[in-house]
């Protein structure tokens, strides 16, 4: 019996690259023997990406991208089709858990120095499917057409019309008419279901190959390949990712679906944070809402554009919202480069570097929750200041991380 | 660092506050117990009576409330007024013409009304119509002010009148029943008690399978955990 299956995994590796491929990416791929809780996130966002494009595909079957349809064929799914309740809410629950994993995914290499050399390429392309997972979700949260997909869409948008002389064009271009409607469902409903999936596809392969060659990073900070057994040429405190890992990786699934499970089948609005009431409503082009708020993922992000209320500079307070609001995305980009510590690791790392971390969090936070509050003075106010911390985060990182009092880096990985 | 980080993932747990009417009014509890087939089969029944004739439930099919413990003969008997079998949809009596001509706007669907509104503000809702001569229906609402709906049901519950104290701490309006209909106050409740009940139903049919469906799920997830944990414990010896 294992005779027959050596020679046909000989055949095949005459043919294709088989065993040299699952070597060099999982028995033979050697990561750090001390990964902790953080690190169980990257596999999850990998678990999530399926079970979206797997529910996906079967809501795809019984949804309808047409405006006078939309609405009733999501609740056709949820009442008339056979486990349809449970497919949409998989795929409803899948979209925010996607940016829970990919918070804290990106938090760790925050804390850990995951973007320094030789890392770089890696953040790179890491904030790129960032960016194009935020824009699965906002064409996704358009399909259901309640008040919600319409308005929440409506806002982001008029943030394009705020781009000077080419703005009001652009917005056309998107829209495919003068207001959102239904010719702007369907081809929304066209790059979610097709060009952005195919695109975050190649994307995290080849952020996969990135981390590959590079090597994972961990909680030390350090890089294993530097101390590798001369007679082996294996790193000494490298583990093979398959089975130690895989294994690893499984116990992190089950808790993981322990929660996912849970908000599924007992939770599945999340208390309005996940699928929000307004959005029970069938849109209305003549009716808008009291209050618009956008899903929690966004809602730092609103925070920051609704902040800025004056003009300045001969710059609109709008068009002042929407260069804060994309450059609080776009400034992750920076990090590589703005982070100047010789150490990576927060366990390295001085005071400066903790407290810094710990108001870029709690403001991270704050912003989040305003953005699902309506505006008054006090929430601009707090909106503000916080918002103010936040850059400031990225801005003063090349100051206080140079003068920080840093420990000294160990050789080896500590238990 | 630790403790931070676990703080702020419950932070982030908790739930909206489920705010008040948009008045401002606190809202009354709603008795809602969706396992109770008996308030279920009498709400769907005050349902096709009182709501269907202007709103529609049209996402949701008659021979769907077998699942509340109706046959396909008593849905047809007790739930289908308008000449429709039992597989169709709740589609309402009335035009969306008519609905505008008469009201101002098209009655909204019915459907998912409870996940919209809240079962809380249903039921205060549908108990704080008062009498006033101001609108054009006669009626108008202390959770929605100048509702287009008249109130269908001041032949169960009776007229109320608007009381208005005004205070240091500003106005306060409360409602008092001033000509009585033919159910006694506790068992108007009752009666709006059961309809919300179903609409919360109607909003969701499949809510009570899900529940049971979720409990075997997590108990499968749980022995996985213990056979996960202990092949990782198992292969993790070498290691440490």
């Amino acid at each position: 019996m294992s005779n027959l299956f050596n020679s046909m995994i000989a055949w095949i590796d005459k043919r294709f690259p088989l065993t040299s491929n699952w070597k060099a990416h999982l028995s033979e791929y050697y990561a750090p023997k001390n990964f902790n809780f953080w690190y169980f996130f990257g596999s999850l966002a990998l678990l999530v990406l399926v079970n979206q494009l797997l529910t996906g595909i079967f809501l795809t079957m019984n949804y309808k991208p047409d405006a006078s349809q939309a609405f009733a064929s999501v609740e056709y799914i949820m009442r008339d089709v056979d486990y349809g309740w449970l497919i949409r809410y998989m795929h409803s629950t899948g979209a925010s858990m996607f940016f829970v994993v990919v918070y804290l995914h990106m938090f760790r290499g925050m804390m850990y120095g995951s973007y320094r050399k030789p890392r770089e390429l890696l953040w790179l392309i890491g904030m790129v499917i960032f960016f194009v997972l935020m824009s699965l979700a906002f064409t996704g949260y358009i399909l259901p057409w309640g008040q919600m997909s319409y308005w929440g869409a409506q806002v982001i948008v008029s943030m394009f019309g705020a781009i000077p002389s080419i703005g009001e064009i652009l917005q056309q271009w998107l829209l495919g008419d003068f207001t959102l409607s239904d010719a702007a469902l369907n081809r929304f409903f066209a790059y979610h279901v097709v060009t952005l999936p195919l695109v975050l596809l190649v994307l995290v392969f080849v952020h996969i190959l990135a981390l590959h060659e590079t090597g994972s990073n961990n909680p030390d900070g350090i890089e294993i390949k530097e101390n590798k057994n001369p007679a082996t040429g294996i790193p000494v405190d490298g583990i093979p990712f398959h089975p130690y890992y895989t294994v690893k990786d499984i116990v992190g699934v089950v808790v993981f679906l322990i929660v996912f499970c849970g908000i599924i089948f007992f939770a599945p609005e999340m208390g309005g944070y996940f699928l929000e009431y307004n959005n029970f409503i069938p849109a209305n082009t003549l009716q808008t809402p009291d209050h618009i708020a956008p899903v929690w993922y966004f809602t730092p992000y609103y925070s920051m554009l609704r902040a800025v209320t004056v003009n300045f500079l001969g710059v609109d307070a709008k068009l002042w919202g929407v260069i804060l609001m994309a450059g609080s995305v776009v400034i992750f980009c920076f990090l590589p480069w703005l982070d100047r510590s010789p150490v990576k690791s927060i366990r390295y790392k001085g005071p400066y570097f903790k407290v810094a971390l710990t108001l870029f969090v709690i403001s991270f936070f704050v912003l989040g929750w305003l953005g699902t509050k309506s505006p008054t003075p006090l929430y601009t106010l707090l909106a503000q200041i916080f918002t103010v911390i936040y850059f400031a985060f990225f801005i003063l990182m090349p100051w206080y991380s140079k003068i920080d009092k840093t420990k000294p880096e160990p050789k080896r990985l500590k238990e | 660092m630790k403790k931070i980080t676990i703080a702020l993932l419950i932070l982030c747990l908790t739930p909206l506050s489920v705010s008040a009417g948009e008045s401002g009014m606190p809202l009354d509890r709603a008795p809602v117990d969706i396992t109770d087939n008996a308030s279920l089969k009498r709400g769907a029944e005050s349902f096709v009576n009182y709501c269907l004739t202007c709103h529609g439930a049209s996402y949701m099919r008659y021979n769907r409330h077998r699942d509340i413990g109706f046959t396909n003969e008593e849905i047809l008997n007790k739930l289908v007024f308008t000449g429709q079998k039992v597989g169709d949809l709740m589609q309402s009596a009335m035009r969306k013409k008519e609905g505008e001509e008469w009201f101002g706007v098209v009655p909204p669907d019915l459907s998912v009304i409870a996940r919209a509104r809240g079962a809380d503000w249903l039921y205060t809702y549908l108990r704080a119509f008062y009498r006033d001569d101001a609108t054009h229906t006669g009626w108008n609402n202390l959770v929605f002010d100048r509702v287009a709906m008249p109130h269908v049901l001041y032949q169960l519950q009776g007229e109320q009148k608007l009381i208005v104290k005004t205070s240091d701490k500003g106005e306060q309006k409360s409602l008092t029943l001033a000509k009585p209909g033919q159910l006694s106050a506790t068992d108007y409740d009752k009666f709006v008690g059961d309809l919300v009940n179903y609409l919360v139903y109607l909003g969701e049919p499949h809510a009570n399978a899900r529940k049971k469906l979720g409990i075997e799920v997590m108990i499968f997830l749980l022995g996985m955990l213990v056979l996960s944990y202990a092949l990782k414990k198992e292969y993790w010896k070498d290691i440490h």
